[in-house]
């Protein structure tokens, strides 16, 4: 049995579960969270970005055994954080969302950012969220947002 | 060596060529008729009164009205006591922003109040609401007039059920934000109404006044998605985050060289591995769109099904399948070009004459490749068989055409076909093919609960139906005086049945009706193609009007004429002349093109002096109904590193649903079309696919995206069209000619990497 923390709570998985499991299909297939999503499966496209102790991970690349007593906060977490509120704001304030896809991942790296640099430059947005792609190509409005929550967080 | 035609791969092509031409065979100037359709009063609605709408006798929406509950007006809206509204939208979501744009257009129409409407997935019925597809930019204008009729007739219900209660003329009613008023200072919400409402006589859809642009509260502004709260905090909305009671999970594993066959499998070993609850082998129906044989996996869980997936060794049967490659494709269109066909595809003017008495000519080779859709979201569809139905949760861009591909697949009537849709994580025109519902639908006969597909991203590149690969051999002529006077055009292209083009493979109508040479030569010549292929965002368009509209800025050069004034002479004004068969489907008008050319040199500065490095370029299409210049500012430094300082685009689709919507698609396509022309491409050898995830398919990233795209519009009140595509065909030329403005050297090919260009 592995206790897990997710977004404030406990959360318990099963022995059923092999450790090796990727997080992020234990958090979508055993934890009912399926926020955070599966783009490429090879930490290529960001989609399915969490937090592990505020560090923004690719959740397909860490198994859940190696996740321990970490914090994790996945998407559906994010709000309760000042800077995740602001960013998830911001995105809907310039409607920043084409299929919305990839938007969990990108609001996870968004926010990460924020918290480690309030007031990002462009080259610290190309840094922060060059892991992350967007198939419908959102990434002025992406920029943009940062910029208007960053803005804000003033 | 030609390929041998695979029949059952070229009746997919068929079926595919088919859909794309339902597709794009929209009346642009009109709207789906609704004389097809009456309105008229349900049946066994009981004390409720009567539920109204644009159904057929039957339909089961007559259950869903209940006395003292919400009250549905027709099959797009509710009305609840509370006075909030849900409206339907009937078209999947992909992206595009329908969802959103369908509640505009009923609320705005309904005078409802917006901030008070709850927009629904309308359930997959094309009795009760007609076509039910997204894709050809053609949601909107299909919708359009029924949406509207949808809205203004609840709305005249509400206001004749007023009038009756309070004993005045309908006339002196006025609606606005989900109240009547009368000027007596009478009022009343319509949640208060939608009972009585319910029961007053269905107006005949001619007799509604519908609003003229002017009175527009709610359409042209900027809107936020309806789905951005859920999808900004992660709430379950794709098909891939449908979770059902007792669901197990499935891979499936089809011959990576497309037509290939399962021999046998190591049943034994993946049955044995922990989690695996069964696996076998689907015949399928080996035709593409539909299902392929593979080996399916069923387990516990998504990852344990991929694990035992990648444990699978699988014994192909090779004999029918794939050995399609893309070098030998671009080594045999090279030596084909030179040999023009004997039967020309158009052949006005005298071409020959025109070459021979030209002030000058140019000829020139434009080449593409395959390329992959790639949506984020790889394919998946949950699917449950349960008590003689089949029932299925998928994000595809064509459910309705499930009913008919799941009866086929299963053997079960189309009545018996049950398909919820979800809302899709990109569509790019690859699902308009209901393959991973079908296959689904397959393994769900063999499995006793809901089980949910999940392709993996490999999958994804292995399968698609591709954006063929395409070479273009131009020979054009310009006369004395600096006009464009002969234009021969050799296409050599890809055939999966022998006779005809392959799915999106043929030559588009762009150039058909957008430009035109007084002396005008086309011709067609088909290599023999394997790999199934199919829509990819403005099909056609997406990479033909990169051939055709780079070429017209060499003619523009070789004439020494100013580029926007040539572009402007060769506007095709002969459309009737050129199109006597389908004006219903044709809205090109040479007023609307030469205005969005006139206004992108406008806006993008053309004429100004730029530094040195720096360029400017312009293109222009017609595209799925909109007319369309885009124009781009760059420099390029002495490595080929690209730094774009400005995307123009002008648009010119009609009057604007959603402001911020239409933006959006403005940026996002040409974001996409830099995206493909610096960087995507899909190679085959030996009927495999070499690209098998984004790091081999380098899709632009934050730090590579334009920083400045200015989106205008020009609106009208000819009748809207869609905005998924038409901003895509026109960057990619504007990008090689403001490439070529900055350093002299024409883009002949793509994806630009390949000639050692960066962003």
């Amino acid at each position: 049995m592995l206790r897990l923390q997710i977004n404030g709570e406990e959360r318990l998985v099963g022995d059923d579960v092999d450790p090796k499991t990727p997080l992020l299909w234990v958090l979508r297939d055993h934890l009912s969270l399926v926020g955070s999503k599966f783009g490429c499966g090879v930490a290529q496209c960001g989609a399915c970005t969490v937090h592990v102790d505020g560090k923004p991970v690719r959740s397909c690349q860490l198994t859940v055994g190696n996740v321990g007593a970490k914090a994790v906060t996945t998407i559906e977490g994010i709000g309760k954080t000042p800077n995740g509120a602001k960013i998830q704001a911001a995105w809907m304030e310039i409607e920043v969302p084409q299929c919305g896809y990839c938007q969990a991942g990108q609001i996870m790296s968004a926010t990460a950012l924020l918290n480690s640099t309030p007031s990002p430059s462009d080259s610290d947005i190309d840094a922060a969220m060059a892991g992350n792609i967007c198939r419908c190509g959102t990434y002025i409005r992406i920029r943009q947002a940062i910029k208007n929550a960053a803005a804000k967080s003033v | 060596m030609p390929a041998k035609i695979n029949t059952r791969f070229a009746q997919s092509d068929a079926y595919i060529s088919q859909l794309m031409r339902d597709v794009r065979d929209v009346p642009a100037q009109g709207a789906f008729p609704m004389g097809r359709r009456t309105f008229f009063k349900l049946a066994g609605a009981g004390a409720a009164g009567l539920v109204l709408g644009f159904h057929l006798p039957g339909e089961a929406f007559a259950a869903t009205a209940q006395a003292g509950k919400d009250q549905a007006m027709n099959a797009f809206i509710r009305i609840a006591p509370d006075n909030s509204i849900t409206i339907y939208s009937k078209a999947p979501e992909i992206g595009q922003g329908i969802k959103t744009s369908f509640g505009l257009i009923i609320a705005e129409e309904l005078d409802a109040d917006w901030n008070h409407v709850v927009m629904e997935q309308a359930e997959i019925n094309p009795k009760v609401y007609g076509n039910q597809g997204a894709g050809g930019s053609t949601s909107i204008p299909r919708a359009w007039d029924q949406l509207r009729q949808a809205g203004a007739g609840a709305k005249a219900m509400l206001v004749a059920a007023a009038a009756k209660q309070w004993k005045v003329d309908p006339s002196q009613i006025t609606a606005r934000d989900s109240m009547l008023s009368h000027p007596s200072g009478k009022s009343a919400t319509y949640g208060s109404l939608a009972i009585a409402a319910a029961n007053m006589p269905v107006p005949d859809p001619k007799s509604l006044k519908l609003k003229a642009r002017s009175e527009y509260r709610l359409l042209g502004r900027r809107h936020r998605g309806v789905d951005d709260p859920k999808v900004v905090t992660g709430q379950p909305l794709f098909g891939i985050d449908v979770q059902l009671p007792d669901m197990v999970y499935a891979s499936y594993t089809k011959c990576p060289a497309a037509g290939g066959k399962v021999k046998s499998f190591n049943d034994a070993e993946i049955r044995a591995l922990p989690g695996v609850l069964d696996c076998f082998v689907v015949e399928g129906t080996g035709v593409p769109a539909e299902v392929m044989p593979g080996v399916a996996i069923v387990a516990k869980d998504t990852w344990t099904a991929f694990q035992a997936k990648n444990r699978l060794k699988v014994d192909w049967d090779l004999s029918e399948a794939s050995k399609d490659s893309t070098t030998e494709f671009s080594a045999r269109a090279k030596k084909l070009a030179a040999s023009f066909p004997g039967k020309p595809v158009v052949d006005i003017g005298n071409v020959d004459n025109a070459f021979a008495n030209a002030a000058k000519t140019v000829e020139a080779y434009y080449e593409y490749p395959f390329a992959a859709h790639a949506p984020l979201e790889p394919q998946n569809t949950t699917a449950h068989w349960h008590d003689g139905v089949i029932e299925v949760w998928s994000p595809s861009q064509q459910p309705n055409r499930g009913l008919a591909n799941l009866a086929k697949v299963t053997g079960v009537k189309e009545d018996k076909v049950v398909i919820h849709q979800t809302r899709v994580g990109g569509g790019f025109g690859r699902r308009l093919v209901n393959d991973y519902m079908c296959e689904a639908a397959a393994i769900a006969l063999k499995v006793k609960t809901p089980v949910k597909l999940q392709w993996t991203r490999e999958d994804d590149f292995n399968h698609d139906f591709y954006r063929p690969a395409g070479y273009h051999q131009f020979k054009g002529a310009v006369d004395k005086n600096g006009k464009l006077d002969a234009w021969q055009e050799h296409f050599i292209t890809f055939t999966a049945d022998g006779k005809k083009e392959a799915s999106g493979a043929n030559l588009t109508e762009n150039l058909k009706y957008s430009t035109i040479a007084p002396n005008l030569r086309r011709g067609t010549t088909m290599m023999p193609l394997v790999i199934p292929t199919g829509a990819w965002r403005a099909p056609g368009d997406n990479a033909q009007v990169f051939a055709n509209q780079s070429f017209m800025h060499e003619l523009s050069l070789t004439a020494g004429r100013d580029h926007v004034q040539f572009l402007l002479d060769a506007v095709n004004t002969r459309v009737p002349e050129l199109a006597p068969k389908d004006p219903k489907t044709v809205n090109f008008s040479p007023a609307r093109a030469s205005a969005v050319i006139k206004l992108c040199a406008e806006k993008a500065g053309w004429g100004k002096t730029l530094p040195q490095g720096s360029g400017l370029g312009l293109a222009w299409c017609y595209s799925h109904a909109g007319h369309v210049a885009q124009a781009v500012e760059l420099s390029v430094d002495a490595n080929k590193r690209i730094t774009i300082h400005k995307v123009t685009v002008v648009i010119d689709v009609g009057p604007i649903i959603d402001m911020a919507g239409s933006e959006a698609q403005a940026q996002g396509a040409s974001t996409d079309a830099l995206s493909t022309a610096m960087g995507l491409q899909i190679n085959i050898e030996n009927g495999r696919i070499k690209q098998q995830n984004y790091n081999d398919y380098p899709t632009l990233r934050m730090p590579f995206a334009p920083k400045v795209i200015e989106a205008h519009f020009i609106q009208s009140d000819n009748p809207p069209t869609g905005m998924g595509e038409p901003a895509f065909p026109a960057f990619a030329p504007a990008l090689g000619n403001a490439i070529f403005s900055a350093t002299g050297e024409r883009v002949r090919s793509l994806p630009l990497r390949n000639l050692g260009y960066s962003v």
